[in-house]
C-alpha cells in the first residue's frame, strides 16, 4: 500500500502560482471533499437501513442549513472532479499537453462545471432547499 | 502544510528519482485509478439523476427505491465503485503529503476507513433490498 524511496511530487512552494497549477490543486480538493462527502451517503444508508426513527434524525440532521451548503458545495466539487477527470483521460491518451491547449480545456472545464452546478441546481430545487 | 511537506522531504526524497526500481504496485494503481474513474462516470450521471429525481426524501420512498433489485444493485455498484476510487486517490495524497513515522498509520488509518464504508453501505443496501438485519 505505502511507497518508500519512490520520487514525490508537488513541492508547492517552488512553484509560482498560475492557473493551471490552482486546477491541478483544486482536483485534489475537490476529490478529498467528494470523499468526505461520502460519508453523508454511508450516514444516510445506514439510517434508511435502521428504520424509520434513525432515518428521521438523520434527514433532519440533513436539511439544516450547513448540512445543505455542504451539499451543494458537494455538487460543484463533484462537477468539477467529473470534467476534469475527462481533461485528465485526455492527457492519458497524449491529447492536449500544449502549454495553451491545457489553459484552454482548463477554462472549459470551470466554465462547464459552474454550467452544470447552476443547471442542476436550478433543476433541482426542491432537492437541495424545499424537502422535507 | 509546510509540517507535512517538511517529514514528506526529510527522509524520502534525497535518495530517490535515479536509484529506485519502480515499485510492482505501481503500474495496477496507475490503472486502478482509471477503471475506477470509467466506471465512476456513468454511476456517478446515474446516482446524481436518481438522487435529485426522488419523488421525496422519506423513509418509506428512499426504501422502495432501493428495494428495487435494479436499483438496490447500482446503488452497491455506485457505493462500492465510488469508495475504491476514493481510496486510490486519497492514498496518492498521503503519499504525496503525510511523510515520515505519520505515512503508515496514516495509510493503513484511511484505507480500514474506507473498508468500514464499503462494508457499511453494502450491508444498508442488503437490510433493505433484501431483508432486516
Amino acid at each position: 500500500m505505502s511507497s518508500h524511496d519512490r520520487p514525490l511530487s508537488p513541492h508547492l512552494q517552488v512553484y509560482r502560482l498560475a492557473f493551471t497549477t490552482v486546477l491541478s490543486g483544486l482536483h485534489r480538493i475537490s476529490g478529498l471533499a467528494l470523499s468526505a462527502a461520502s460519508l453523508l451517503l454511508v450516514g444516510w444508508l445506514v439510517a434508511a437501513a435502521r428504520g424509520p426513527v434513525a432515518y428521521a434524525t438523520v434527514l433532519r440532521w440533513l436539511s439544516s442549513i450547513p448540512a445543505r451548503l455542504v451539499l451543494v458545495a458537494a455538487l460543484g466539487a463533484f462537477w468539477y472532479h467529473l470534467f476534469n477527470g475527462l481533461r485528465h483521460m485526455a492527457w492519458d491518451a497524449g491529447l492536449g499537453f500544449e502549454k495553451a491547449a491545457t489553459r484552454r480545456s482548463g477554462l472549459v472545464v470551470v466554465g462547464m462545471t459552474v454550467l452544470a452546478s447552476i443547471l442542476t441546481l436550478a433543476s433541482a430545487w426542491n432537492f437541495f432547499w424545499a424537502w422535507p | 502544510m509546510e509540517f507535512f511537506l517538511g517529514l514528506a522531504m526529510s527522509d524520502r526524497v534525497s535518495s530517490v528519482a535515479t536509484t529506485a526500481a519502480p515499485d510492482p504496485r505501481a503500474k495496477s494503481h496507475w490503472r486502478n485509478q482509471r477503471a475506477s474513474a470509467i466506471a465512476m462516470l456513468p454511476l456517478g450521471f446515474w446516482f446524481l439523476y436518481m438522487l435529485l429525481n426522488l419523488p421525496a426524501l422519506d423513509h418509506a420512498t428512499v426504501t422502495a427505491w432501493i428495494a428495487d433489485p435494479l436499483q438496490a444493485f447500482l446503488l452497491l455498484l455506485f457505493g462500492l465503485c465510488a469508495l475504491w476510487h476514493s481510496a486510490i486517490g486519497v492514498q496518492v495524497v498521503v503519499e504525496d503529503y503525510v511523510g515520515g513515522r505519520l505515512h503508515a498509520p496514516t495509510a493503513r488509518l484511511l484505507k480500514l476507513a474506507h473498508w468500514a464504508a464499503a462494508i457499511a453501505i453494502a450491508w444498508s443496501i442488503w437490510v433493505i433490498a433484501v431483508g432486516s438485519a
